[in-house]
């Protein structure tokens, strides 16, 4: 069933990207996510990126997210879940990567890992510096920030995967944590291997049941993944130690 | 210890657990990952003549004593669903397990078309789904809803294949036992019982329904005793195996659906309350509870509660 919870504070991310607070906590783990409906609109799948209080990061690509960047502090967004399998921090460094709204669910997994007492350094991928999300809220966590852009107009140029390749080698994390796009997941997976570090994915996939149900969130079998994977039941996060 | 094999329409399942069709069934890959979890036979996801995406989101909701669904009848179409059922024979195969083939269509003429199509793909069993309450707008009443219009489709998939069929009811009607009777006087070999009972959640706040569809089918726990109900007028009514579905959640639940007639024992929503480890928990919480009440076999309790 949905939770009808209203909204107290909207920020602004970046030119296409607000964060959503909610009035409730909600008890979780990150990489984890919820279903958002909006009556009238529609209900999609968003990761969690605080949970207490809970909070969204939506990016307007479409018509539920567009929709959702209407939205003033004191309406409602009705959420059903936590749902699916999040990430498990192990070790004591922790080296995080993610791209477009993949900083969310990292956001949350940072907050916890320093909690811990860990060290955590975060790389963040973007085509342009417009981009780049939430360097300032992962500085206040005292982690580690990379910045890489596809032009060059922030931090490193290149690809993501240019510095986590660079920190696997000086950080020696004890798993690499990441959420972003498939291109970016499959050559942060191919880079993990073959460094011979843990690495756990949060996959994103076509959602409409999110209860592991309709099938309709299948992904394809890969070198980790076992045939029949389900990213609403078994991930949307993978873990290179769960098979 | 009891012995769980199940004899259904000529094939010897491992245990009497089914999965149901619509949960899981959309893939080759999917089906077989419900053999491996536990079940003895798995339907595939209902397929119709051609490509469909189904409703927007929202499709699911729980609101608590069950699940409320309209996914409306997401499917790639029959050609493409040939390729599915081929690949799922062959990984079924290598374990022995049974595969049941589900088809929908708008006329009976279409079922015949739909069901001769995907019998190339030599599913075992062929379930005919006259039931889903979830597309009403566009193909109006299910054909389950009198026995005439049921026997209609029922005569016309029978001439279309060779293959055993078992047709799928619907538990809205006011006497499902004279339904049965239709369709196995038409020729059907098998009733799958029961399809979802229509309902509606609306959430108060938002005040209106949760679904995009507005309407769905009730499964889970809220549809047991419908089911059971449904199960033990089918058997009084006929003679033919019966797969009864609706609301078996754990071995007691499967062994009240034997009790109430059923042959075999479909199993949903189950998957949602406990993965899809769900399936062989209940077939071994099924066993378990045989031990220790005395019952040897499945034959032994099949429709005792109708004494
Ligand atoms: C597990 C999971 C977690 C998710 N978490 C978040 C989250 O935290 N924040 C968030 O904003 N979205 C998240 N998404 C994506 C979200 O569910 C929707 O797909 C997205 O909001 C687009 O929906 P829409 O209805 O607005 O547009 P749609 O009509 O569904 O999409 C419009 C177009 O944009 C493309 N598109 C979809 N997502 C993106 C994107 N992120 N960037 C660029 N193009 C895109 C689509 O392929 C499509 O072509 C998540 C998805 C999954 C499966
Ligand atoms: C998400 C979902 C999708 C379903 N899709 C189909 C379908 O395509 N064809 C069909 O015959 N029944 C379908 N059903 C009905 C189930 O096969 C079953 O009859 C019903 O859910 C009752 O069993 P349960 O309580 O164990 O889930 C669907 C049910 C659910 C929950
Ligand atoms: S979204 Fe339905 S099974 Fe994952």
């Amino acid at each position: 069933m949905h939770r009808a919870l209203r909204l107290t504070e909207v920020r602004v991310e970046n030119y296409r990207t607000r964060s959503f607070v909610f009035e409730d906590g909600l008890a979780c783990q990150p990489g984890q996510f919820v279903m958002a409906w909006l009556p009238g609109v529609g209900e999609k799948p968003f990761s969690i990126a605080a949970s207490n209080p809970l909070t969204l990061m939506v990016v307007a690509v479409g018509p539920v997210s567009e929709a959702f960047h209407q939205l003033q502090v004191g309406q409602r967004v009705w959420v059903r879940g936590p749902l699916g399998q999040g990430f498990r921090l192990k070790g004591r460094r922790a080296l995080l990567a993610g791209g477009g709204y993949g900083v969310a669910p990292l956001l949350f997994l940072a907050q916890q890992a320093r909690q811990q007492g860990m060290d955590v350094d975060v790389c963040i991928g973007a085509r342009t510096a417009a981009d780049v999300l939430l360097t300032e809220a992962f500085e206040r966590l005292g982690v580690g920030v990379h910045v890489t852009t596809e032009d060059g107009s922030l931090g490193q140029t290149g690809l993501v995967t240019a510095a986590t390749g660079k920190l696997i080698e000086t950080l020696r994390p004890d798993a690499l944590y990441a959420c972003g796009p498939v291109r970016m997941l499959e050559a942060l997976e191919k880079q993990a291997r073959q460094a011979g570090v843990d690495c756990q994915l949060s996959w994103e996939a076509h959602m409409r049941c999110g209860m592991g149900l309709c099938g309709s969130c299948e992904m394809p079998a890969s070198e980790g993944r076992l045939p029949g994977w389900l990213a609403c039941l078994d991930g949307p996060v993978w873990r290179s130690d769960e098979s | 210890m009891a012995d769980l094999t199940c004899e259904l329409l000529g094939h010897r399942l491992k245990n009497p657990v089914v999965l149901a069709s619509g949960i899981l069934g959309t893939s080759a890959t999917l089906l077989r990952r419900a053999v491996d979890a536990g079940a003895g036979a798995v339907t595939a996801k209902s397929c119709g003549p051609t490509p469909r995406a189904g409703h927007p989101n929202p499709v699911t909701v729980d609101w608590g004593h069950g699940v409320l669904n309209a996914i409306g009848l997401s499917n790639p179409g029959a050609a493409e669903e040939v390729h599915l059922l081929a690949e799922a024979r062959h990984l079924l195969d290598e374990v022995g397990a049974v595969l049941i083939a589900s088809v929908f269509a708008g006329t009976p003429d279409e079922f015949a078309e739909v069901a001769a199509i995907v019998a190339t793909a030599r599913p075992h069993i062929l379930e005919v789904n006259i039931s889903c309450p979830n597309v009403r707008d566009e193909f109006g009443t299910p054909f389950a809803a009198s026995g005439e219009s049921a026997a209609l489709v029922t005569q016309a998939v029978r001439k279309a294949v060779d293959l055993p069929i078992a047709v799928k009811l619907a538990p809205n009607v006011p006497d499902i036992g004279r339904i049965a009777a239709a369709v196995v006087e038409a020729g059907a070999d098998a009733i799958t019982a029961i399809n979802t009972m229509p309902g509606m959640i609306i959430d108060a706040e938002a005040a209106r329904p949760v679904l995009s569809n507005r309407v769905g089918g009730i499964s889970g726990p809220a549809l047991k005793p419908i089911a059971l109900r449904c199960v033990a007028e089918v058997r009084r009514a006929v003679k033919v195996p019966i797969i009864g579905t609706g609301g078996v959640n754990n071995g007691r639940d499967a062994a009240e659906m034997l009790l109430a007639g059923a042959t075999a024992v479909g199993v949903g929503t189950a998957v949602w309350y406990g993965g899809v480890s769900a399936l062989g928990r209940i077939a071994a919480e099924l066993e378990g509870w045989m031990d220790r009440e005395g019952y040897a076999t499945l034959d032994a309790m099949r429709g005792l509660a109708l004494r």
